[in-house]
């Protein structure tokens, strides 16, 4: 009978061990050339360090699958890419698992994760890996002069064409506003009365009947390649890599980008806790974030990282600083996604947009 | 209806124009179906003819969106040794067909179980408040989806049930269970009461009367519901979505996200092969409807 | 045993046995049902009213703000709040932010007073290093608290039977003091919204009858091998998943499609100016006739099939035209066959999802695709749901129509 406990111990041991060694996580992430550069930089390094494997799904942002997981009381999911935004009301929630910044390995150079992570990238329940910048783009073959400031995108008789719009407020009143004259510094403060929502949807209504909506990232260099419309707003990765991977004659307009951070988060009861927590401090390590800048044109939420940023990972002529958000030449006229705005404003807006989209 | 000799100018006319509106219509239902299956050979990743396509070119057809099918998701393509194995354990659309299949295997037999015998009881004489039992078990097809899966969602996040295959099959079961009730119902409406007491006189059991008597009868009822009812799983999108994570990913949930987001021609070769499967369940279905006619004696019309 | 008492007492005693037979069979055919009539219950009944329940039903507040509640029970909606109702709240958000339930509590309130999200997260984090009177130190943190319509919002929160989200859903406004107002005029849209998925409904339904009556015609008055060979054309659609019939509308209508690519070849539009027939009302209009077409064909073809000619013929021999025939004659026989054909058409059309989500673009969207959009965008599960209700009430009519009409047991498939 003892020979048959141990070795009924020694094979649940044997088999928890095997499960220990294979961990399989789900991590998911924005889809197309993003996640490709995640996947490139984070998912097999690690896979290839740990033996573990990550199963990479797509999904279009927000918290409502995070949210219906939670309630459900059966999470698939074990790391979440998501906006500023969502993390802090996720966090306020109770949807998501707190991480702690002091749990974050130090920086290649020796500083601790505190400091070496930029001001604003870390909270109670998210770590963030890059900045990246919605902005919008434009095919050149197609137009005969070239368009420059954020006024521009909506101006049609100058510019004559359809335009693609994300399928959301965020980021399209912040630019209506823009280029009607408001300044970077304003905007929030503007879009915070009834007047200045009033005055950023009467701006895009002098867009309304030429506009493609999106909602996937994937989308708008697809509609632009497809000539579907002539200028799109887009995210500003997805734009440099449909150039640098695939030759396309896109030109991103900086002026009036919006910024905002990726980060990562954890829904709460994630089922693999343990190997996901080990994901997150080996994908926002000081070389995983810079690797990540090899494949996309996103900037590390590290400052360590920035010193080892390079090339496009085939193309070591085209260098990668110049094409960040960040870079001093693109900042001229940039905008910070206000994520408390947001996270306050979000649900009124949504329904006055969608009501302005209906009539 | 065919035109008489007496006709005049004016019925003639008539009599033509209107042959000519009932081929627009048919080319309506028809053409889109049909304009899938040159276009899933396209070799370019376009919706369109491209004039290779139209000059009969043979470069300009390919089977590389078919190719897609089975390697998209497959952790080496490349492979030499063990290629179908991994077509079959990762290939995204293999693996969605597999989800498909099951799913709908598993709801058929729920609801063809529970429907036929239901439909078994309604059509009994006796049966009591006949209508508004058959307005219930025929709410699943009325109600809109959108509400089906907000519910089902709901409460099976109650006990654990969403996110799992058990709840899309038990979801999906429901909503095949009108299919079976209806069809089933119709071949027992010219169905003689009086053969099952013949039997039960002869000393049959209920069980026995009905397997042996009843069943032969209403199989093609049955089947037809059954083949209804796996349709109805096979087509649906609403419920996987809301039911469903990716585990539990069937083909038109795979489609609706590929629709949406990034449309590429493989798309066109999985609505290719849907479509050959349609056909095929038409032609089962239209032979089991010609042999129940035979059974009961009816004419065809 | 032939005495008239005797002879009675057989007829009770065998009019009992009758009358228990007929209960003992009764009960065996309701037998055979209840599986199937329990199963719905649990899995389908109870679920969908549990969902609309959710639309007068909300105790989010109540449940994680237990003390505020209790203090604003008595509270007039009017006056000043006053020391207890600060102490309640503050001692309340200390403990939902421990429990992390802050932000569903702010969730709650911002809908009911937009803009208030952040006015609880951020005060609630403080609120732990409060000391009394809060009814001081709360503004301190965030002067809004001073805010009456704060207090009112919450009032309105903290009640678990609420008409709130009806009203939304009605494009009206609960007022604090529990009347309804209009939305602002801005604001409405969930009634423009079911007012087109009924107008997208009503027209698919008149296109599905304009364009199923001359092929169900055609179909029954063609000789019998013909027609079977023609109703295969209606029923392979039939049978062809709805995902594979909208891609190919998709391959069909956009600007670089079939349907463009031919107006262009035969000069009838040039290159530049292709017309966008799809991701708008019309290619909601055109894939949803499509797809539905076939709901209209098989009950008007299964009516007309039953028409004897010989009504017809005998119309013309009185010297009826060929019009006054078929108008006067045979029309009327087949309205049975439009009303089963145009109901069933309409009930599916007004719940229509899937095809109005892919090719819908903004303007083709329906009621569904807005109660899809509160649960999974906004989050609002209470407002889907109330939604959701009002969606329920129309199809719920509809059926009942149809039964008094056609009579579900009358449904025929194929």
């Amino acid at each position: 009978m003892k020979k048959v406990t141990t070795l009924l111990a020694a094979s649940l041991a044997a088999a928890v061990g095997v499960a220990n060694a294979a961990d399989s996580i789900t991590v998911v992430s924005w889809g197309g050339a993003y996640t490709k550069s995640q996947v490139e930089a984070y998912h097999k390094p690690w896979m290839a360090a740990t033996g573990n494997t990550v199963v990479s799904e797509d999904y279009n942002g927000g918290l409502s699958e995070v949210k219906a997981q939670v309630e459900a009381g059966n999470v698939k999911w074990d790391l979440v890419d998501v906006e500023l935004s969502d993390a802090i009301r996720g966090c306020d929630e109770g949807l998501l698992e707190p991480l702690d910044i002091n749990d974050m390995p130090a920086g290649a150079d020796g500083t601790a994760a505190a400091d070496d992570f930029l001001p604003g990238t870390y909270y109670d329940c998210a770590i963030a890996n890059i900045v990246w910048s919605t902005i919008y783009a434009y095919d050149s073959t197609k137009m005969e002069n070239k368009p420059s400031t954020i006024a521009d995108f909506f101006d049609l008789e100058s510019f004559p064409g359809k335009r693609g719009l994300r399928k959301n407020p965020k980021a399209n009143l912040e630019m209506a506003l823009m280029a009607d004259g408001v300044a970077a510094a304003d905007v929030y403060d503007v879009l915070g009365t009834e007047e200045g929502v009033e005055r950023a949807l009467a701006k895009m209504e002098t867009l309304k009947g030429n506009v493609v909506w999106w909602e996937a990232g994937a989308q708008p260099p697809q509609l632009l390649a497809d000539g579907e419309v002539t200028m799109t707003t887009a995210y500003n990765g997805r734009i440099f890599n449909a150039v640098a991977s695939e030759n396309k004659p896109f030109e991103i307009v900086w002026d009036g980008q919006i910024w905002d951070l990726d980060l990562w988060v954890m829904p709460k009861g994630a089922p693999n806790k343990e190997a996901a927590m080990d994901f997150i401090k080996y994908s926002t390590g000081t070389e995983a974030l810079a690797a990540q800048a090899s494949w996309i044109s996103y900037g590390p939420a590290r400052k360590s990282s920035a010193s080892l940023v390079g090339s496009f990972h085939d193309q070591p002529d085209l260098k990668m600083d110049v094409h960040m958000p960040t870079a001093p030449n693109n900042m001229t006229n940039a905008l910070q996604n206000n994520f408390e705005f947001w996270a306050d404003n979000q649900d009124q807006l949504n329904e006055q947009f969608n009501a302005w989209l209906a009539r | 209806m065919a035109l008489p000799a007496y006709a005049g100018w004016g019925e003639r006319l008539w009599y033509y124009t209107f042959r000519f509106l009932c081929f627009l219509i048919f080319v309506f239902l028809i053409s889109p179906i049909l304009i899938v299956l040159p276009l899933s050979f396209n070799v370019e990743p376009y919706f369109s003819f491209t004039p290779g396509m139209l000059a009969g070119d043979a470069e300009a057809y390919s089977l590389r969106w078919y190719r897609d099918i089975l390697t998209n998701g497959m952790a080496n393509p490349e492979a030499t040794t063990g290629w179908w194995a991994d077509v079959w354990n990762n290939a995204q659309w293999v693996r969605s067909m597999r989800n498909s299949f099951f799913i709908g295997i598993f709801a058929t037999i729920i609801a063809t179980a529970f429907g036929t015998l239901a439909a078994v009881g309604l059509s009994r004489s006796e049966m009591p408040f006949k209508k508004s039992i058959m307005a219930i078990l025929i709410s699943p097809m009325i109600v809109p989806l959108v509400i089906t899966a907000a519910g089902t969602f709901k409460a099976f996040s109650l006990f654990g049930l969403a996110y799992t295959h058990i709840g899309v099959i038990l979801a999906h079961a429901i909503l095949g269970i009108p299919f079976v009730i209806i069809t089933v119902t119709a071949t027992l409406v010219g169905f003689d009461q009086s053969l099952v007491q013949a039997a039960y006189s002869m000393g049959a059991s209920p069980l026995r009367a009905f397997f042996k008597v009843q069943m032969p009868l209403i199989l093609p009822g049955v089947i037809s519901g059954a083949l209804f009812a796996f349709v109805t799983s096979f087509d649906e999108v609403v419920v996987v979505i809301a039911l469903g994570s990716v585990e539990q990913r069937t083909i038109p949930r795979q489609m609706f996200s590929g629709i949406r987001e990034q449309i590429s021609p493989t798309i066109l070769a999985v609505a290719t092969i849907l479509v050959i499967i349609s056909i095929a369940l038409l032609a089962t279905l239209e032979l089991i409807r010609r042999r129940g006619e035979r059974l009961r004696g009816v004419t065809p019309t | 045993m032939t005495t008239a008492t005797a002879e009675t007492i057989d007829d009770a005693l065998l009019k009992k046995r009758l009358d228990k037979a007929m209960f003992r069979s009764r009960l065996r055919a309701f037998l055979l049902v209840s599986p199937l009539l329990l199963f719905l219950f649990v899995a389908f009944i109870a679920p969908i009213g549990y969902f609309l329940g959710l639309g007068i039903w909300d105790s989010t507040f109540h449940n994680h703000m237990p003390k505020t509640t209790e203090a604003l029970r008595d509270w007039n909606s009017i006056s000043e709040p006053d020391e207890k109702m600060y102490a309640a709240l503050v001692a309340d958000m200390v403990v939902a932010r421990e429990n992390r339930t802050i932000g569903k509590v702010a969730t709650r309130v911002n809908r009911e007073k937009p803009g208030s999200r952040s006015l609880f997260t951020s005060s609630a984090r403080k609120a732990a290093k409060l000391e009394a009177p809060f009814k001081e130190s709360l503004p301190g943190v965030k002067k809004n608290w001073n805010d009456i319509a704060v207090w009112q919002a919450m009032k309105t929160a903290s009640r678990r039977l609420t008409p709130g989200y009806y009203a939304a859903a009605l494009d009206l406004k609960l007022n604090s003091d529990g009347s309804f107002q209009r939305q602002d005029e801005k604001r409405r849209i969930h009634m423009i919204l079911m007012l087109r998925t009924l107008q997208i409904s009503l027209l698919v339904t008149l296109f599905c009858l304009f364009l199923g009556y001359p092929i169900a015609y055609l179909l029954a008055t063609l000789p019998a091998r013909t027609s079977n060979l023609l109703l295969i054309l209606v029923l392979l659609p039939f049978w062809t998943s709805i995902l594979v019939r909208t891609t190919a509308w998709i391959a069909m209508l956009q600007s670089q499609g079939v349907v463009n690519d031919l107006l262009v070849y035969f000069g009838i539009t040039d290159d530049g100016s292709r017309y966008s027939l799809i991701y708008n009302k019309l290619g909601t209009l055109i894939a949803m006739t499509h797809i539905l077409l076939p709901f209209m064909v098989l009950p008007l073809y299964s009516v007309m099939k039953g028409i004897p000619p010989s009504y017809v013929r005998a119309a013309k021999s009185l010297g009826a035209t060929n019009w006054t025939a078929f108008w006067r004659v045979y029309a009327p026989q087949t309205i049975p066959g439009i009303g089963a054909g145009a109901i069933l058409v309409f009930i599916v059309a007004i719940g229509y999802y899937i095809t109005p989500a892919l090719v819908g673009g903004q303007e083709g969207t329906m009621i569904s695709n807005t109660i899809d959009d509160h649960m999974r965008k906004s989050l609002n599960w209470s407002l889907a749901s109330a939604l959701g209700g009002v969606l329920m009430i129309v199809v719920l009519t509809l059926y009942w129509l149809y039964d008094r009409v056609v009579g579900i047991d009358n449904m025929k498939l194929g």
